[in-house]
């Protein structure tokens, strides 16, 4: 048993846990955040997909312990102050999620997949994009309407502020 | 996944004494092939060593056409390095093909080239590129690293902290990935310098792992072009053979890469 | 319609909590004192268990118990059971094997549950699996169906010799004999429909807890009906009677039919939990998924099909061997006989239809309904027949269907189904319109000139869903009833909510259910709540499979709101004075017709209640429930179009549109009906291009995980062009046919027919992989 810290969703959490312990069981078991998902054994699903220093990453490849002092976002942290973000909304008015086991990661995948291009995406940017999550109820169709809506409304949001 | 020990090494002196202070250790760096091997209960090292936050063994650096890549740089960061694509496009959209963007975030250039797995993509690359793998003890040529399947001539404990290269005046690197895990069920890179040499290597296929296609180099070095390789041909024999593609047809694929890889070079 | 109402397309009212993380998954949940399980499986494909040895096992850290086979018997759990009979053509019944929860004497397929362990936690539960020692017999093992069949196999099932289930007919061979023998034409083929395994994102798992102080069981399990779940596991099972176990469904992660069944694992689970005196949870993991849902698919059929000299046709004859896996699972035997072999005429009008079905065990996971569920495989197998005799006959695929389309309604085919309405014509020059079918050629031009392969491909498709009456489907073997259930109840405050037998996961009934409400009394559908999945809650209901929730679940809510609103009708109509004939409900009012008396919604809900000024003799409350049989199964049917270019040089497929014209009859929320085509139809191209399980000779799983089962993904697919038509079902009151499955069913011969098309060889197998393509485009030269 070691202990862990690191910040999640904003808030700084420490917690014991083998060193065996994967980040997603730290999240979802020692953190109570059950957002985060588990669909595969061998990292390609994404439904884990949470951010790690910013960055996209799927929380059932690293363990607690290489996760250990970096800033984590879950699913959970995502919403400001109940407001849907764009990219829930959008997956929201599009029905991009039907059973919404993948929803979590796809929408974190979604959210750092509009950092990365600056919400300059196309369909097909967008559909190799998604390679590593997979999604066994919408055939995608409107999840990538989803993401692009929200990358369209999130660059005009840009513009209009520039 | 078995009990392990889990040490974030701050240097690389610090990893080579962590690893001979262990009993069955294994180096971690971004662990996207790793940790999920050791969750399948495929591997059990007694003790991880994390070498993800060692400075030294970060980042990219292009001198004029000499290019040193830092063996903890992510696969993200290799595929988005401006000064490299301006040398060496081919091994940024490599990179940018590698598994997928939460994989490449966390992967490494070195963890991939230690590993050798035989349907990875930076071997190929290494191999086609005539790169020198820099470890913590030495140089070794690409041509003397990559020794059979998950096979490499790193001595226990030797940790890759490098590799380096001189950008080609063409290169291009071609997958089929296969339909299931995405991996490459062929990759063929190629390599043409000034000078004419022309190297050739394919991923994916060989039933030894990454190999370079000697026929193939000769085809090319006589007339650069993607028709020069259509009589050449391709061994099946040496060739791997499972559910997803027999022999005969990554035999096709190899010749149909490397077509299209010099084409698009 | 309103806003809200039906016929609206309304965003999810259960998005936000799945977009915020705050969905409820059997696996999310948690309670004091809870421990975790590991299943100890079978490594081998066939093998007699001679010794389970746990010494070792228990003594290791974290270690609560370890239980087997041989205990769980001495406790009376009963055996797995099918439930729907099916007797042979010579009248005897099928031959059903003992499946054990736990096998104590033999295993009969890799995964197959041997024992079970309870830890602290997951990793020691399953470092303490690896310490049981099982010591195996090994015996031979038959993976293939017609193999299994063949004298000298291995035997699975000392009840099955020669690995026979049953073997069963429909239909009148002699007089399809005849057509055949006077027949200008007869097409001949030989179809195989592959093997698939569901792959919701969400895999299985079960957390049981037992009571002692009230004797009393809790199973939070993946179900999509709970209720069935409730009533096998006490009724069959013994694991507890129906008053002492609550079955709890919550938030479930995709089903497509693999979530029906009760597997093992919860029964296991609850009485474990009762052994070790814990709350045990087992959450599978992605292979034991892979090893242990039920499959889907697995036929081999032979088709001969009968033209006369106008094309038309006059006789189907089928013969099927349909792979059942190593034990007979809850509904297998009903899924290549009643929903296969009764949709074998089609859309089309044949005056003679055979089929004869044999079902076999094999050393191979259980095989059971996977999204169409019978239906995709009688699809297949005609709409690849009809292409065949296409190219045969040298006639217009499309041309060879509208010369044989049913036209005029109800029409009884010989395969027992009386199909209501349709409009087949419409659904096909929809699609064709929408593909542009007329310009593929000069799209096909100038593909060849890039030297890409292009091709096309039509299928046209029936299905049966909301599968009834119930004395029908009993008098056919089945062992339940599938009607549904409904309860509608006003709060005094004028809210309501609707407890539904229907499970939702993923269908959105949070929503749909709420807009008939919405519809009904105008009420909006955020006062509207939907109650499911909870036996303890909600009234015996059925559940959620077949694309029945709509036609027959929804049916079951329309009944409950009629007597609602007579009630409601009655009470405004004594508080207002007037006669209950001229009450209206508009705009959440009753109101008198012609007058601008009126009465709120919430008004009459708590004059229901308060009781202090009701109609002489009314019961305080309002409160009402139903119970909907349907008349007779809908028939969605449609015409789905898929165009590719394929890559000579590597045989990959590239699909560059895909066409769904279908008609669900009435719709209630257009938005989720698109979405549930979508997914299906990724389903559907998921079978056709990528997907397939392979075991090897010794029954070993080789597709054992995402590297290398092919899932569909994102770039696998295009965006899809859907429409609906709109003949409406004359069988159920909202007139709607049901779409969960449709999508599944229409896509595969839509695409392996423009892909055999394209490379100009019509021997293609699904799925049709890169290699599968290649060689066959090579062959075709």
């Amino acid at each position: 048993m070691a202990k862990v810290t690191m910040t999640v969703n904003g808030r700084q959490v420490s917690g014991h846990c083998d060193d065996r312990t994967l980040l997603v069981q730290f999240i979802r078991e020692n953190l109570g955040l059950t957002g985060t998902h588990v669909g595969c054994d061998t990292s390609q699903c994404g439904a884990c997909v949470i951010h790690m220093d910013g960055k996209s990453v799927k929380s059932c490849s690293i363990l607690a312990a290489q996760a250990a002092g970096s800033t984590i976002t879950t699913i959970e942290g995502l919403a400001a102050d109940g407001e849907l973000h764009p990219v829930q909304a959008a997956f929201k008015a599009n029905h991009g999620l039907q059973c919404g086991f993948c929803t979590p990661g796809m929408v974190m995948t979604a959210v750092d997949m509009i950092r990365r291009h600056q919400g300059q995406l196309d369909e097909a940017t967008v559909r190799a994009e998604l390679e590593g999550n997979i999604c066994r109820c919408t055939g995608y169709h409107n999840i990538v309407k989803a993401i692009l809506a929200a990358a369209a409304e999130m660059s005009g949001a840009r513009v209009a502020a520039e | 996944m078995y009990e392990t020990q889990y040490h974030r090494a701050s240097s690389v002196q610090d990893a080579v004494s962590r690893m001979e202070a262990a009993g069955e250790g294994k180096y971690v760096s971004g662990g996207m092939t790793l940790i999920p091997t050791m969750k399948q209960r495929l591997a059990a090292p007694s003790d991880l060593i994390d070498l993800r936050h060692i400075a030294e063994m970060q980042g990219i650096t292009v001198s004029g056409r000499s290019v040193r890549i830092g063996a903890a740089t992510t696969h993200y960061d290799v595929a988005s390095a401006a000064a490299l694509k301006a040398v060496c496009p081919a091994i940024c959209s490599l990179a940018s093909h590698i598994g997928d963007p939460h994989v490449r975030h966390m992967g490494t250039i070195g963890g991939s080239i230690a590993n050798n797995d035989p349907a990875a993509d930076y071997p190929a690359a290494m191999l086609a590129l005539g790169a020198t793998i820099v470890t913590n003890k030495r140089e070794i040529a690409a041509d003397d690293f990559f020794t059979g399947l998950f096979e490499t001539a790193l001595e226990d404990s030797e940790i890759v902290t490098a590799i380096s290269f001189e950008a080609p005046a063409k290169a291009a690197y071609q997958k089929f990935a296969n339909p299931a895990s995405r991996y490459a069920m062929t990759g063929v890179f190629v390599a043409r310098r000034d000078n004419g040499d022309v190297r050739v290597a394919v991923t994916g296929a060989g039933a030894n792992g990454v190999f370079r296609h000697g026929d193939m180099e000769a085809a090319l070095v006589a007339n650069w072009s993607p028709d020069a390789l259509s009589n050449v041909s391709v061994d099946a024999s040496e060739l791997l053979s499972d559910i997803h593609a027999d022999a005969a047809y990554r035999a096709n694929l190899v010749k149909v890469m490397a077509k299209r890889a010099v084409a698009a070079a | 319609m309103g806003v809200e109402g039906i016929g609206a397309r309304v965003a999810r009212k259960e998005d936000k909590r799945f977009l915020t993380g705050k969905g409820r998954y059997t696996d999310d949940m948690s309670v004091p004192g809870m421990k975790y399980a590991v299943f100890v499986r079978s490594p081998h494909a066939h093998a007699k268990i001679l010794k389970v040895d746990a010494s070792a096992a228990k003594d290791m850290p974290g270690v609560i118990d370890v239980l087997d086979g041989k205990q769980i018997l001495a406790d009376g759990i009963g055996n797995l059971i099918c439930g729907w009979m099916i007797h042979s053509k010579d009248g005897s019944p099928m031959k059903m094997g003992a499946w054990r929860p736990l096998a104590h004497e033999t295993v009969r397929y890799v995964g197959d549950a041997v024992a079970i362990v309870v830890a602290d936690s997951v990793a020691e539960a399953r470092d303490a699996a690896e310490a049981v020692v099982v010591d195996y017999q090994e015996l031979p093992v038959v993976i293939d169906a017609s193999k299994a069949l063949e004298a000298g196999q291995p035997q699975l099932h000392p009840e099955a010799p020669n690995n026979l289930i049953f073997d069963w007919q429909i239909g009148d061979e002699s007089e399809t004999d005849k057509a055949i023998a006077t027949a200008a034409h007869v097409t001949e083929v030989t179809i195989h429909n592959n093997r698939l395994s569901p792959n919701p994102m969400e895999p299985r798992a079960a957390l049981g807890i037992y009571d002692a102080g009230d004797d009393h069981y809790t199973c939070y399990t993946t179900s999509q009906n709970p209720h069935v779940a409730r009533l096998v596991m006490s009724a069959f099972y013994n694991v507890a009677p129906e008053n002492k176990l609550r079955v709890i469904a919550p938030d479930v992660g995709g089903g497509f039919g693999s979530k029906i069944y009760i597997y093992p694992e919860e029964i296991v689970c609850l009485w474990a939990s009762k052994r070790t005196g814990v709350p045990v949870k087992w959450t599978s993991d992605r292979t034991e998924a892979f090893l242990t849902d039920a499959h889907g698919r697995d036929h081999v059929s032979t088709v001969k099909m009968a033209f006369d000299a106008n094309n038309r046709i006059i006789g189907l004859k089928v013969d099927t061997i349909a792979n059942l896996g190593a034990y007979m699972s809850l509904f297998s035997s009903a899924v290549p006989t009643y929903l296969y072999a009764t949709l074998l005429s089609g859309q089309y009008d044949i005056p003679a239809i055979h089929a004869n079905v044999r079902t076999v065990y094999t050393n191979t996971a259980p095989v059971d309904a996977y999204r169409g569920a019978g239906r995709p495989e009688a699809t297949y197998l005609l709409e690849r027949t009809m292409e065949t005799a296409a190219r045969e006959l040298g006639v217009s695929p499309a041309e060879l269907r509208r010369v044989n389309f049913i036209r005029s309604f109800p029409h009884q085919t010989p395969v027992i189904m009386n199909y209501d309405a349709g409009d087949y014509e419409a659904s096909l020059n929809a699609a064709m319109q929408a593909a542009d079918w007329n310009g593929f050629a000069a799209r096909k031009a100038e593909a060849d000139r890039r030297g890409m392969k292009r091709g096309i491909g039509m299928s046209c498709y029936i299905e049966a869903c909301g599968i009834a009456p119930s004395a029908a489907v009993g008098s056919l073997g089945a062992g339940v009833g599938l009607w549904e259930s409904a309860e509608v109840r006003v709060n005094a405050v004028g809210t309501i909510e609707v407890l539904t037998g229907s499970h939702s996961h993923g269908q959105g009934h949070e929503t749909t259910f709420a807009q008939l409400v919405a519809d009904r009394f105008g009420v909006p559908i955020d006062s509207v709540n939907i109650v499911h999945g909870d036996t303890d809650k909600v009234q015996m209901g059925m559940g959620t499979y077949g694309s029945r929730s709509g036609a027959v679940g929804m049916s079951a809510v329309v009944k409950a709101l009629d007597k609602v609103e007579a009630k409601a009708k009655k009470i405004a109509a004594h508080l207002m004075e007037a006669d209950e004939s001229d009450i209206v409900i508009e705009n959440g009012e009753l109101k008198v017709a012609g007058t601008d008396k009126a009465v709120p919604w919430f008004q009459m809900a708590l004059a229901a209640y308060t009781a202090h000024n009701l109609p002489a003799g009314m019961e305080p409350g309002l409160k009402e429930g139903a119970f909907y049989d349907p008349a007779n199964f809908t028939f969605p049917a449609g015409c789905y179009i898929c165009e590719v270019e394929v890559d000579p040089d590597t045989g990959r497929t590239k699909i560059v549109q895909f066409v769904a014209a279908d008609d669900f009859g009435n719709i209630i929320n257009p938005m989720i009906v698109e979405g549930q085509v979508h997914g299906g139809i990724a389903q559907g191209i998921g079978q056709a291009l990528l997907e397939g399980v392979h075991y090897d000779p010794s029954g070993q799983l080789l597709t054992a995980s995402y590297m290398d089962y092919a899932m569909p993904r994102a770039d696998d697919l295009p965006s899809f062009q859907v429409s609906t038509s709109n003949t409406p079902c004359p069988n159920n009151p909202l007139g709607i046919k049901g779409c969960g499955e449709a999508g599944a069913i229409g896509s595969p011969p839509a695409l392996i027919n423009a892909i055999t098309d394209a490379i100009g060889n019509n021997a293609l197998t699904m799925p049709a992989t890169p290699q599968k393509v290649w060689a066959a485009a090579h062959a075709a030269k």
